[in-house]
């Protein structure tokens, strides 16, 4: 069985490879006309055609998806290719060359600027939408709203209980994403070193007992499941199975819920832009494409997908 | 072919040229089977030389030592900080379980399909198992999030089922198929005469299996053993899934840790190709390939041993 399975592997991958190659070329290649751009709400200019690729963000992902599903029904000629694996992932390959587009839920760092400049890469910012980070707990968990020195307290596991927070006496499972994500990293700088408060701390780091992640999906899917456990996500992410904290600033301040408008009137404290980082300024199909993210119709998609649009 | 082509003209003359034209062939042959040869030791070099030239300079930020056993990984702050023994010691904890618990099931199911089992339950059994090994790591990571994870969480009441454990078991479940295979057919290739002798002394079935079957077939169990062990120390996706993520030095199974292979997967993405991080990972990659070089040359050791002892 074994051997009869190896000496049918190789066959059955180079067809399947051929078959994926052609099929590939099939719908690439096909010369037909220009679609039918007169319906699109969007285009312009007609007759858009290429390819390009976007990389970063888990956070941004599901928003570049729609837009650029929208896009290529609008302009069959055109493919965009999304991928979301972390913002760092996605600046590190705009760094080398290997992505046209990068997305991300951070800004780049001065140390990511000064690499891209050695390699000859020019990061040019644009910022496409904005997202409340929100912190979510199993729906079952009596503790709905936490300050920013209490999270960022159990972020670096001092506080290791729940009924030091008001809640049951049971243990925190605290968990994050890993460091390939901007959410880490945003999460970090401005909550677990509380940027921007009194009491900003740039040398605390999350604790070592703190799970790390691969996606946002299975986090929340983490919390859903389990009543102890705490974890963050982009306001697009939220849903019944898990709880929204209310966001302290400081003891002081009101504790706020985070949603579209607690984010564009500024009164929820962790909220943060989402970015598209291009090499130098766009042009042709991609600068096309971002026009259509940042106007009106592209602008409904971001509040459709439960982030937070610009302002106008 | 090469005869029908020649056989027209003259025989002496076609035979001369029949035997050079084989000596070019064979010479061909000779020639491009001992550059496939060398192919495999080109591409081991290398890997190798990359590794070293990738890998080797973090040590000038970080010295060996610290490396080796310090705590610490922080690759995306900074200063940046890299400690691998949280690692270290997560890869050596989650593969010494899964070996320990796939062993002794593989090689009793072994020994049940080679020396017990009716030839009919043979030919349903062997099949599934080998089946078993055909299964995507990425599926055996949904399995243990979403079946295995909860069961070992209320089992040994943890505050949450991602931790090495469940990974260590879902290792084991996957190196169960090489195991089983390589030793059954250890045990097969037995002589019949050692079995016989031993019933004609009138040894009971268990007492064949364990004193005759078993200790004669040990090198082919140890290597399959071995081969056990390569496959829960190269595991990565699963592992990444469902061992948890966190960066303590892990104190019990129970806890949620990182293995050498899911910190590389969870931080090439962001690295810079030549950033400190590239390099503390791929260094990271060379103690992982110097750990497993490590096992294969105790296990040719241990099998040299073995048949030293066999032939006396």
């Amino acid at each position: 069985m074994f051997k009869s399975i190896k000496k049918w592997l190789l066959p059955l991958t180079l067809i399947l490879v051929l078959a994926f190659t052609f099929a590939g070329c099939s719908t690439n290649s096909t010369p037909t006309a220009t679609g039918p751009t007169s319906t699109a709400p969007t285009t312009t200019t007609p007759a858009l055609s290429g390819s390009f690729k976007i990389i970063g963000s888990n956070t941004v992902t599901p928003l570049s998806a729609v837009w650029a599903e929208n896009f290529m029904k609008a302009n069959k000629e055109v493919s965009i290719a999304i991928s979301g694996p972390g913002s760092g992932v996605g600046i590190a390959s705009l760094i080398d060359g290997t992505t046209d587009v990068c997305q991300s839920s951070r800004l780049i760092t001065s140390k990511e600027i000064d690499q891209a400049k050695a390699k000859g890469v020019n990061p040019y910012e644009i910022q496409v939408a904005s997202d409340a980070l929100s912190v979510v707990v199993n729906p079952s968990n009596p503790v709905s709203e936490l300050t920013i020195a209490q999270l960022s307290a159990i972020y670096t596991n001092k506080i290791t209980n729940w009924k030091e927070v008001g809640g049951n006496d049971a243990a925190i499972v605290v968990m994050a994403r890993d460091t390939n994500s901007g959410t880490h990293v945003f999460f970090k700088e401005h909550v677990v070193q509380m940027a921007g408060l009194p009491t900003v701390d740039k040398t605390l780091e999350y604790g070592n007992k703190v799970l790390m992640l691969p996606s946002t999906e299975e986090g929340v899917s983490q919390v859903a499941s389990n009543p102890n456990a705490i974890f963050y996500a982009g306001l697009g992410y939220l849903n019944d199975t898990v709880k929204a904290i209310a966001v302290k600033k400081t003891a002081n301040d009101p504790a706020v819920k985070p949603s579209v408008a607690t984010a564009l009137d500024g009164t929820y404290p962790i909220s943060r832009p989402l970015l598209y980082y291009t090499n130098g300024a766009p042009t042709g199909v991609i600068k096309a494409y971002i026009d259509y993210c940042l106007s009106a119709v592209g602008q409904q998609e971001v509040l459709a997908s439960g982030f937070v649009p610009l302002k106008k | 072919m090469l005869q029908q082509n020649v056989a027209p003209t003259a025989a002496e003359v076609s035979n001369r040229g029949l035997k050079r034209r084989l000596r070019l062939g064979e010479r061909f042959i000779e020639g491009w089977i001992f550059l496939a040869g060398l192919l495999a030791i080109v591409v081991l070099l290398g890997i190798i030389f990359i590794l070293l030239k990738e890998g080797l300079p973090i040590f000038t930020h970080t010295p060996p030592w610290e490396f080796l056993f310090g705590t610490k990984w922080y690759p995306v702050s900074d200063p940046p900080t890299f400690g691998i023994a949280p690692f270290f010691v997560s890869t050596l904890m989650i593969t010494l379980i899964s070996t320990v618990v796939a062993v002794p099931i593989g090689v009793a199911c072994a020994a049940y399909l080679s020396e017990v089992a009716p030839p009919k339950v043979n030919d349903i059994v062997k099949p599934i198992i080998e089946i078993l090994a055909g299964i995507p790591s990425v599926m055996m990571g949904f399995i243990g999030l979403a079946l295995l994870s909860p069961f070992v969480q209320s089992l040994f009441h943890l505050n949450t089922g991602l931790c090495g454990l469940t990974a260590a078991i879902m290792l084991s479940l996957m190196s169960l198929p090489i195991i089983v295979s390589v030793s059954e057919d250890a045990m097969h290739a037995v002589p019949r005469e050692f079995k016989e002798a031993s019933y004609a002394l009138g040894a009971t079935k268990w007492e064949t299996i364990w004193h005759v079957c078993i200790p004669s077939a040990l090198s082919g169990i140890a290597a399959a053993v071995m081969l056990g062990v390569g496959r829960a120390i190269g595991e990565t996706m699963t592992v990444l899934m469902v061992a948890g993520g966190a960066l303590a030095v892990p104190a019990s199974p129970t806890d949620p840790m990182t293995t050498m292979t899911s910190a590389i997967a969870s931080g090439i993405g962001n690295a810079v190709r030549g950033g400190l991080q590239y390099q503390a990972l791929f260094a990271v990659g060379l103690i992982l390939f110097i750990l497993t070089l490590a096992v294969n040359i105790i296990a040719e050791r241990v099998l040299e041993r073995q048949k030293r002892k066999f032939a006396r």
